[in-house]
C-alpha cells in the first residue's frame, strides 16, 4: 500500500499538546523495569576478566583452577566463540571486542568470563584464571598513533582512501575527503586567513544504568535475551550471527533503557552472556560494573583537528579547510569521516575542504555518542569562525547570518539543502534577550550552531483497534526519553481519537518485524511516520466496515474527525460512526480491527542549533560556572513539546560536562586511571542554571506532520559555544577539550 | 560465612532477613527483599540512584551494610505513595516531564522528599546543592529542580 510522506500543514488537536507520559506512573514508583530488574528461574550470575594491560598477545589462558571452584557452571573465552564472520570484517571487530582473542587491544578488554551460582563464586574464579600475556608497546593518543614509529596494532591494517595504496601497516585506517571549489583559490581571496589546532579529549555517554541482560539459551536451538539496548532488534542480529543461531529463535525483548545516547547500540556483553548460558545449560544475567562500563565501554574518538578558513573584510567566507583525526579504539571506524562531513554544514561555501582520517589506538572501541563525531567538529570550526569574527571586527552572530546554509545550498558534505533552520536559528538568537544582557565580571559570552545529519531507517510498526475502541500502538524503537507519549499523541491525532484512549508499547522482537535501533534522532521520526501509516490503514479497515454496516458502497465513506461519515445526501441523514462503535461491532463485520506499517523512512529533515552561554571563571583557580545557557533549535515539529525541550537541555548539559570537565585520563602505563563517577566527573545539579529553550518549527517537507528528529543536535554547539564564553572571558583563545581549571589556569598564566 | 538476621522496619512494615556481612543494603533491597526500585549506578556512592532514607537521612545504599538496617526505620521508593495516591513529587515529576530515561528518578525522589521535610521551602540553590549526590544525564536536571519547587509550593498549600 502506497504512504503519502509528504508534508500536508493541518491544525494539530492533539500533537503539541504536553500530556501526561504513559510510562511515568511505572518511572516515579520504582516499578519499571530495567536491564537488572528481571530474573528468571535457576539463573546463574556471570562476571568478566579483563586485560590489565593496554596491549598484550594471549599466549593462552587456563581456566583449570577456576573451574574446580565450587559453584562454577561454566567459564567461557574466545575458544568458545567460534569466528563465524565469515569474512566480515565489521562483525569480526564487535565479535573480537566482545572477547578478546589473539591480543587484548585496551585496558578492560574482555578475556575470559565466568557463569556461578553466585557472585562470591562467580568473583573468586575469576582469580583463578590464569592468562599469559606477553606485554606489547601501546600507543593511546590520536596523534602519537599516527607517528611513523607508533606501535602498530593491526599488521593486516593499510590506510584506504589514498592513491596509491600504501605499502606498510599503519594505524591509520581511512583517509576521507569531503568539499567541493578550489580552496587555494578561495584562500588567495582572503583579506584575512584564521588558522589553528584544536584537541578534544575522549569522553562517556555516561548513562546511568550500567549495561545488563539476562540470557537464556535451550537445548532445543531457541534463547531468550532481555537487555537494555537502544536496538533490540539490532541486538538480536549481531547475537544470532556472532553464536550461529537461527534469528527467529532468538527472541530478544528490550528493557527500560536507562539512558543510552549512542552508547547502547553496541553488544558488549551480550553474546557473552548467551555463550555462558548454552555451555551452562542454564540462564545466566550479566551486569556491568561502572568501572567496567567506563573501561569496557562506549567511548567517544578523542581528537586532534585543524581547522583554517579565509574571509573578505566584509566577513564572507571565501574558503574553508579542515583536517581531522579522530580516535577509534583498536578498530576501525567512519567517526573522522562524520566529523569532516559536518565540520562546515552550517554554512553557504563557495570552496570548502574537509579530510578525516581514523586512527587506531590501545582503547576502548569507540560508540556512538549522540551525534556521534559532530561536536568535535563543530568545537574547531565554530571556535574559528568566532577567532575570524574578531579579527574582522564583526559581530559574531551577524558574520554567521553572513555566511550561512540555506534552501539550496550546496552542503560541504554534498546534498542540497532543503528548508532548513540554520538561518532562522541565528536570527532568533540574534534578538534574544539573553544575546544583549549585561555580563558581570569574569564573564565571558559565547555562541555557537550546530549541525546533525539525523537519520529514518527500516520501520514497522502495529496499531490494533482494541474492542472497546481503545488503540494500541505497538512500536519496534526502544523509548529512551519519552517517544510512547509522542508517539501515542501521534496516533491519537491520526485517528481522531484523545491520547488517553491510546497505549503504545515497545514490542519484542518475536512480535513486530524488524525495526532499525533508536540512533540519529530517529526514533519519533520514523516510528511517528509509521504510526502514521498504521493509522491510515486501519481508517481504511474502518470505513470498509463502515460501507458494510451501512450497506453502501465504500466510496461513498470518509473519514474525518475520529469517524466514519456516509458522504452526500443519497444515503440519507446516518449518524457518523465512532471508532468506539466501529470496534464494538468488528465481530460482525470481519473480524479485529488492525493497521499495520513497514517503511523505510526516508527523508530524515537536517537539524540546525544555535546556542548562547555566559561563563564566569574565577582568576585565581581556573575553576569556571555556566551562569546562563540558551538553546534555540529547531524541531520540524515539537510533538510533545516537554520532550523537545528535555532533549534540548539534557543535550546541552552533556556537552557543558564534556567541555568543562569529563576527560579518559590514561597513565603512561596504558591504563584508564578515572574509571567511575568521582573521578570522571559529569555535571551534577549544582554545576547548571536552568537551561533555557527556544522550539523553531520548520516542518520537514519529508515527514507528513513536519517532524525533524530532535535528540542530537543540541550536543553538538555547546563545546564551541563554551570554548568562545571561556576565551571571551579570559582574553586567550581555548584550543584544549575540557576546558578544566588547570587549562583555564595555564592560558591565563600564558602557558596555553 | 554465616548470614546475619537482620530485624528492620522498611516503608513501615516489620522485615526480617538473612543477609551476609558483607551484603549491602542496596543488595538486600533488590536480591532478598524484591524491592528492586533503588539501583545500582555505580556501587561506590557517587550517584545516588541507590538512595534510601534511614532513620530520616538521605544514604546511598549501596554504602551501607544490610547488617546496618538492624532496629533502623528504613524508606524506600516503593513506600512513598500512600496506596494509589501518589505523593505530590512523584505527580509533579511526571508533570513536569522530569524524567526522561527514568533510572535516577528513584533516588531524586527520595533526595527531594528528605529535603522538603526539612526545608519545605527550599532555594534553587538550596535545591540544586541538595540533589547534587545524585546524577542525572537527561535532563540537565532543569525540569527536575522546576518539578521539585512545585512539588514545595502544593505541599505549602501555595497555588502555582
Amino acid at each position: 500500500m502506497s504512504f503519502d510522506a509528504a508534508y500536508q500543514s493541518k491544525t494539530f488537536n492533539s500533537v503539541g499538546t504536553r500530556p501526561l507520559r504513559p510510562d511515568g506512573v511505572d518511572k516515579v514508583t520504582g516499578r519499571a523495569r530495567y536491564g537488572a530488574d528481571f530474573n528468571m528461574p535457576g539463573q546463574l550470575v556471570a562476571r568478566v576478566l579483563r586485560s590489565p594491560h593496554a596491549h598484550a598477545r594471549i599466549r593462552g589462558i587456563d581456566t583449570s583452577k577456576a573451574e574446580a571452584v565450587k559453584g562454577v557452571k561454566a567459564i567461557v573465552t574466545a575458544a568458545d566463540l567460534p569466528d563465524l564472520t565469515n569474512g566480515n570484517a565489521d562483525l569480526f571487530a564487535i565479535l573480537d571486542n566482545c572477547m578478546a582473542r589473539d591480543k587484548a587491544m585496551y585496558d578492560g578488554h574482555a578475556v575470559a568470563a565466568v557463569a556461578a551460582i553466585d557472585e562470591k563464586a562467580a568473583k573468586q574464579a575469576l582469580k583463578l584464571i590464569e592468562v599469559d600475556y606477553e606485554v606489547l608497546p601501546h600507543v593511546v593518543d590520536v596523534d602519537a598513533a599516527m607517528q611513523t614509529d607508533a606501535p602498530v596494532l593491526n599488521e593486516t591494517v593499510f590506510t584506504t582512501g589514498i592513491e596509491p595504496a600504501p605499502t606498510s601497516p599503519s594505524n591509520v585506517t581511512n583517509r576521507a575527503e569531503f568539499g567541493h571549489g578550489d580552496v587555494d583559490a578561495g584562500f588567495a581571496k582572503a583579506d584575512v586567513i584564521v588558522e589553528r589546532s584544536y584537541k578534544t579529549e575522549q569522553t562517556h555517554q555516561g548513562y546511568i544504568e550500567p549495561h545488563a541482560c539476562v540470557a537464556n539459551c535451550n537445548t532445543d536451538g531457541t534463547a531468550d535475551l532481555w537487555v537494555c539496548t537502544q536496538g533490540h532488534f539490532v541486538y538480536r542480529q549481531n547475537c544470532a550471527d556472532l553464536l550461529g543461531l537461527e534469528v527467529s529463535k532468538l527472541r530478544v525483548t528490550s528493557s527500560e533503557i536507562g539512558g543510552g545516547f549512542g552508547g547502547k547500540t553496541h553488544v558488549w556483553a551480550e553474546p557473552v552472556a548467551l555463550a555462558l548460558s548454552r555451555k551452562a545449560g542454564r540462564p545466566v544475567k550479566l551486569i556491568m560494573s561502572r568501572e567496567e562500563v567506563f573501561r569496557a565501554s562506549g567511548p567517544t574518538s578523542a581528537t586532534s583537528i585543524d581547522v583554517k578558513i579565509g574571509a573578505r573584510k566584509d566577513g564572507r567566507i571565501t574558503a574553508a579547510s579542515a583536517t581531522l583525526r579522530y580516535s577509534s579504539g583498536p578498530y576501525p571506524g567512519m567517526w573522522a569521516e562524520l566529523g569532516a562531513m559536518t565540520s562546515f554544514a552550517c554554512y553557504d561555501l563557495d570552496n570548502v575542504q574537509t579530510v578525516g582520517f581514523e586512527v587506531l589506538v590501545n582503547r576502548p572501541k569507540v560508540a556512538a555518542y549522540r551525534a556521534p563525531s559532530a561536536p568535535m567538529a563543530a568545537f574547531a570550526v565554530e571556535s574559528a569562525v568566532d577567532e575570524l569574527a574578531h579579527t574582522l571586527g564583526i559581530d559574531a552572530v551577524d558574520l554567521r547570518v553572513k555566511n550561512a546554509a540555506k534552501e539550496g545550498t550546496k552542503s560541504s558534505y554534498g546534498p542540497v539543502y532543503g528548508p532548513i533552520g540554520i538561518g532562522p536559528t541565528l536570527q532568533a538568537a540574534k534578538s534574544h534577550p539573553h544575546m544583549s544582557a549585561p555580563l558581570g565580571k569574569n564573564q565571558g559570552r559565547g555562541m555557537a550552531c550546530g549541525f546533525w545529519f539525523n537519520f529514518g531507517g527500516q520501520t514497522c510498526t502495529d496499531l490494533n483497534i482494541n474492542a472497546d475502541g481503545t488503540v494500541t500502538l505497538a512500536v519496534g524503537t526502544v523509548d529512551v526519553g519519552g517517544s510512547r507519549a509522542s508517539l501515542s499523541l501521534i496516533a491519537a491525532e491520526e485517528l481522531g481519537i484523545a491520547y488517553d484512549d491510546v497505549k503504545a508499547v515497545v514490542a519484542d522482537t518475536a512480535t513486530l518485524g524488524y525495526n532499525d535501533m533508536t540512533d540519529g534522532s530517529r526514533g519519533t521520526f520514523s516510528s511517528s511516520m509509521a504510526t502514521i501509516s498504521a493509522a491510515r490503514n486501519a481508517i481504511k479497515v474502518m470505513c470498509k466496515r463502515a460501507a458494510l454496516t451501512w450497506d453502501i458502497p465504500l466510496e461513498d465513506v470518509y473519514w474525518e474527525d475520529g469517524h466514519a461519515h456516509a458522504a452526500g445526501t443519497k444515503h440519507g441523514n446516518r449518524a457518523p460512526l465512532s471508532v468506539k462503535e466501529l470496534a464494538a461491532e468488528a465481530g460482525n463485520t470481519g473480524g479485529p480491527i488492525a493497521g499495520h506499517s513497514e517503511l523505510v523512512a526516508d527523508g530524515a529533515g537536517v537539524s540546525f542549533a544555535t546556542h548562547i552561554c555566559d561563563i564566569e571563571v574565577d582568576p585565581e583557580t581556573g575553576s569556571s560556572r555556566v551562569v546562563r545557557y540558551t538553546v534555540i533549535q529547531d524541531a520540524g515539529k515539537a510533538v510533545h513539546p516537554s520532550y523537545v525541550e528535555g532533549q534540548y537541555q539534557g543535550g546541552a548539559a552533556q556537552g557543558i560536562g564534556w567541555a568543562l570537565n569529563e576527560e579518559y585520563v590514561y597513565g603512561a602505563d596504558g591504563r584508564l586511571q578515572n574509571p567511575g563517577f568521582l573521578d570522571y566527573r559529569i555535571p551534577v545539579c549544582s554545576d547548571l542554571p536552568m537551561i533555557d529553550t527556544q522550539i523553531l518549527e520548520i516542518p520537514n517537507p519529508n515527514h507528513p506532520y513536519g517532524v525533524r528528529g530532535v535528540g542530537e543536535t543540541s550536543i553538538v554547539p555547546p563545546l564551541a559555544a563554551i570554548a568562545n564564553a571561556v576565551s571571551n572571558a579570559v582574553g586567550v583563545r581555548m584550543s584544549h577539550i575540557p576546558i578544566s581549571p588547570p587549562r583555564i589556569l595555564a592560558a591565563l598564566d600564558g602557558n596555553g | 560465612m554465616a548470614s546475619i538476621a537482620v530485624s528492620t522496619t522498611i516503608n513501615d512494615d516489620d522485615v526480617e532477613f538473612l543477609c551476609q556481612p558483607d551484603e549491602t543494603l542496596l543488595d538486600v533491597l533488590r536480591n532478598r527483599l524484591g524491592l528492586m526500585g533503588a539501583k545500582e549506578g555505580c556501587g561506590t556512592g557517587d550517584c545516588g540512584a541507590c538512595s534510601a532514607i534511614m532513620d530520616g537521612r538521605v544514604v546511598c545504599s549501596c554504602l551501607v551494610l544490610g547488617a546496618e538496617a538492624q532496629g533502623r526505620t528504613i524508606e524506600t521508593i516503593e513506600g512513598m505513595a500512600d496506596g494509589g495516591e501518589l505523593h505530590p513529587l512523584q505527580r509533579k515529576f511526571i508533570e513536569h516531564a522530569a524524567l526522561q530515561c527514568g533510572i535516577c528518578t528513584p533516588g531524586f525522589l527520595i533526595a527531594a522528599k528528605a529535603l522538603l521535610e526539612v526545608n519545605p521551602d527550599p532555594s534553587e540553590t538550596e535545591i540544586r546543592f541538595w540533589l547534587a549526590g545524585n546524577l542525572c544525564r537527561c535532563t540537565g536536571y532543569d525540569k527536575i529542580v522546576r518539578a521539585v519547587q512545585d512539588a514545595a509550593r502544593e505541599m505549602r498549600g501555595e497555588t502555582a
